[in-house]
């Protein structure tokens, strides 16, 4: 859209025109403007989206809100910049934005030549088909021949590629730039298969004019971690926005939520006592309060919360932990420790 | 003496004094200027690329792109490399933009002319026509044609079949496809050779009507000739073209010629929009003949279509060529909403989808600058050079 190739253009420019000098002081400036500018998705249910009076709710938008809760002490104190796949990295690298949280795949391309660090994975992903119940398809392995609704600019896009070539089959790429864009092209039947991220099926699955009327291939065709990002070169801000995804994956880990923090507190358990700020200066070493955490789970919740919320199976895109469950429960959820 | 010839004829002014000189100091100042911001500029992007662990540089155009696109004139596939992206990017966006410039200008010329017709109801839809799609923003049409009008044909499962050959549905259009056996070549030939005999016949008329008044009717002869040999030619060397014609599979038609919806949704949106501009140009230039130019054809005894033709067209041309040169641009320019839609043209594939998969936002960008700027100064340099070719020749 016009929009899209302003923003970028004027990234572009950003990038061309950005001094030199505002290198590692993420953490300076975000507390000096008293609030974070994060990058999320445009609007995609579940993950990150904005309700009719601009409140904007998901699980990557929470990710966004702990970040702020902990450096700023207040979870609202965010700016969110919607952004297409195609700008997001632009919109980093140009320092128009102090974090991504936008359903990113964490790659080897994007972390060594882009200039940019994935901090962790707030979701493990899959890639896979949704297709109409009336083609009678139950396989992706049928798929030979098949109009592809995609998202222009990702991973998705690479690996739909990689799939049919490697089991010799044709396809037609249907490239949208936007993911409601391309849920409407597969609504509309211009395609046979919307493909994208499993979790983002389950979301767009729920906004079509009959939901019931497709259902997701089990075909899981690739890994897709998602997770915030940051600017490479500013190793503070990097640990700071690592540093509070796990301690929300500990929390949970420990059964610290958002309604026992207080009695939390008091508790004997050395491991609660440092990630609360008790006993330690974890906040201190990491340039934040000791109690950033007890902000963090007050405000936002431990991992296990913000995945119920926004994404469990209470929501409407009813999706199980699977993977995302901690490895305590067989997932594959593990944090490094406080300490 | 000298001094006396002072006052009466001055000599050269002091250099500060002179504006010549001055307004060279300033234009080199000027273009310092300039130079040094740009220079500026292009340093410190490379230092804070290099500083943030950007990796710079046009290599990236020789790595494999390893994505689909729908669409491409030359052949690609997801093996080939980012080069070959935006060479496809590339003739998408000439050929979408190349076909709207012609039927934007076919349609805006009838509807320029039907607005100034003596015809009540032919002049009011003209004008109907023009205010209703030119106050509705692009965006919206290219919307409206792709989702609403386009998006609305049956699936493939109920394309509406012609003749059992052809096929319409949202998936686009899908005719047979010619394939040229042996003796195709004569076909061929054929017709260059009535291609040069027609220019040759239109040449002759034009002479002889120059010099003895009488007209042939060069324009049917030549259109039979066209027409007729090779047809004739066909059936002599035995029908030598056979058509592959499309069949469904278990998800769409295989084989013919597909004509994607998309393609299809931002040819008409753009050639509707852009026509509307083409028309109000076209009807101030006629406006702009003096109206004694027609009255004297006329009484000539010159037929109006005659008048039109060789009398007014020619003069308002003059006024209609500048302003037409910049719709064309816009034209162009307006093509990159493709990206809307999903069309395959050069921002989207380029710009969008191996931007993105690269990351390399600074040379892509530049590339993609680089290439509207080209398209648009040879249009207009085009232009310009017709423009010359029909000035009025005062004698």
């Amino acid at each position: 859209m016009k929009k899209t190739i302003m923003t970028m253009g004027l990234a572009a420019t950003g990038l061309l025109a950005f001094a030199g000098s505002a290198q590692a002081a993420t953490l300076e400036e975000v507390r000096d403007a008293g609030e974070m500018r994060c990058g999320v998705s445009n609007g995609l249910p579940g993950f990150s989206q904005p309700d009719s009076s601009g409140n904007w709710s998901g699980i990557d938008v929470d990710t966004c809100r702990a970040v702020a809760a902990a450096v700023l002490g207040d979870a609202d104190a965010v700016e969110f910049i919607p952004l297409t796949a195609a700008e997001r990295f632009t919109a980093l690298q140009s320092g128009e934005i102090d974090m991504l949280s936008r359903n990113t795949t964490w790659t080897t391309t994007r972390d060594a030549s882009l200039g940019l660090n994935f901090t962790g994975t707030n979701y493990y992903d899959g890639q896979g088909f949704l297709i109409k119940t009336a083609l009678g398809v139950d396989s992706a392995y049928d798929l030979d021949g098949a109009a592809v609704c995609t998202q222009a600019g990702t991973t998705t896009e690479l690996n739909l590629a990689d799939f049919f070539r490697a089991n010799d089959m044709e396809y037609d790429a249907i490239v949208f730039d936007t993911s409601e864009a391309s849920a409407q092209g597969f609504d509309n039947n211009r395609c046979d298969v919307l493909t994208s991220d499993t979790s983002q099926l389950a979301a767009l699955k729920t906004q079509l004019s009959d939901p019931e009327s497709a259902e997701i291939l089990p075909e899981i065709i690739s890994k897709e971690p998602l997770g915030p990002v940051v600017r490479q070169g500013d190793d503070e801000w990097f640990n700071v926005v690592k540093w509070v995804l796990f301690g929300q994956i500990n929390a949970e880990e420990y059964g610290i939520t958002a309604d026992n923090v207080d009695e939390m507190m008091d508790s004997d358990n050395p491991s609660v006592q440092r990630i609360l700020g008790e006993s330690s200066n974890m906040g201190e070493i990491l340039g934040l309060d000791d109690d950033f955490m007890v902000e963090v789970i007050t405000q936002v919740g431990n991992y296990g919360e913000m995945f119920e919320r926004n994404v469990g199976p209470d929501t409407p895109l009813g999706l199980n932990r699977g993977n995302n469950e901690l490895w305590t429960e067989g997932g594959i959820l593990y944090a490094p420790p406080f300490r | 003496m000298s001094s006396d010839q002072g006052p009466l004829r001055p000599g050269n002014p002091k250099p500060w004094n002179d504006p010549r000189v001055r307004s060279l100091v300033f234009q080199i100042i000027a273009m310092a200027a300039v130079a040094w911001v740009g220079y500026t500029l292009f340093q410190n992007t490379i230092t804070n690329m290099e500083s943030r662990g950007i990796k710079t540089g046009f290599g990236f155009l020789n790595e494999t792109a390893g994505f689909g696109i729908i669409m491409s004139l030359i052949e690609y596939n997801e093996t080939m490399t980012y080069s070959r992206t935006f060479l496809v990017g590339l003739t998408n966006t000439l050929l979408v933009s190349g076909l709207g410039i012609l039927f934007a200008t076919i349609v805006g010329f009838i509807v320029g002319i039907a607005r100034l017709s003596t015809n009540w109801l032919v002049a009011k839809l003209a004008l109907a026509y023009i205010e209703i799609f030119r106050n509705v923003p692009l965006l919206l049409q290219i919307f409206f044609w792709y989702f609403a009008v386009l998006g609305n044909l049956p699936g493939p499962r109920q394309a509406t079949e012609v003749a059992g050959v052809a096929f319409l549905s949202n998936r686009g259009i899908i005719i047979p496809k010619p394939v040229f056996e042996s003796g195709a070549g004569w076909m061929g030939m054929t017709l260059v050779i009535a291609l040069i005999v027609s220019t040759t016949l239109v040449i002759w008329a034009r002479r002889r009507q120059a010099a003895t008044g009488r007209i042939f009717p060069a324009f049917p002869v030549s259109l039979a000739l066209i027409l007729g040999l090779p047809t004739l030619v066909y059936f002599l060397t035995g029908q030598p073209i056979g058509w592959d014609i499309p069949t469904f599979g278990t998800f769409r038609f295989t084989g013919g010629i597909t004509a994607i919806p998309e393609l299809g949704a931002l040819l008409v949106a753009l050639t509707i929009y852009t026509a509307t501009f083409i028309a109000e140009i076209v009807r101030s230039g006629i406006t702009s003949v003096s109206s004694g130019q027609t009255e004297a054809a006329l009484a000539l005894g010159l037929p109006p279509r005659r008048v039109l033709r060789l009398v007014v067209v020619p003069q308002a041309l003059r006024v209609i060529i500048p302003p037409l040169t910049s719709q064309y641009l816009n034209l162009t320019k307006n093509s990159s909403l493709a990206v809307a839609i999903g069309y395959p043209d050069l921002v989207n594939v380029f710009m969008g989808t191996s931007l993105n998969q690269t990351g390399q936002a600074v040379e892509i960008v530049a590339m993609t600058m680089a290439v509207y700027l080209t398209i648009s100064l040879s249009i207009s340099l085009l232009m310009n050079i017709y423009n010359r070719a029909v000035a009025l020749e005062e004698r």
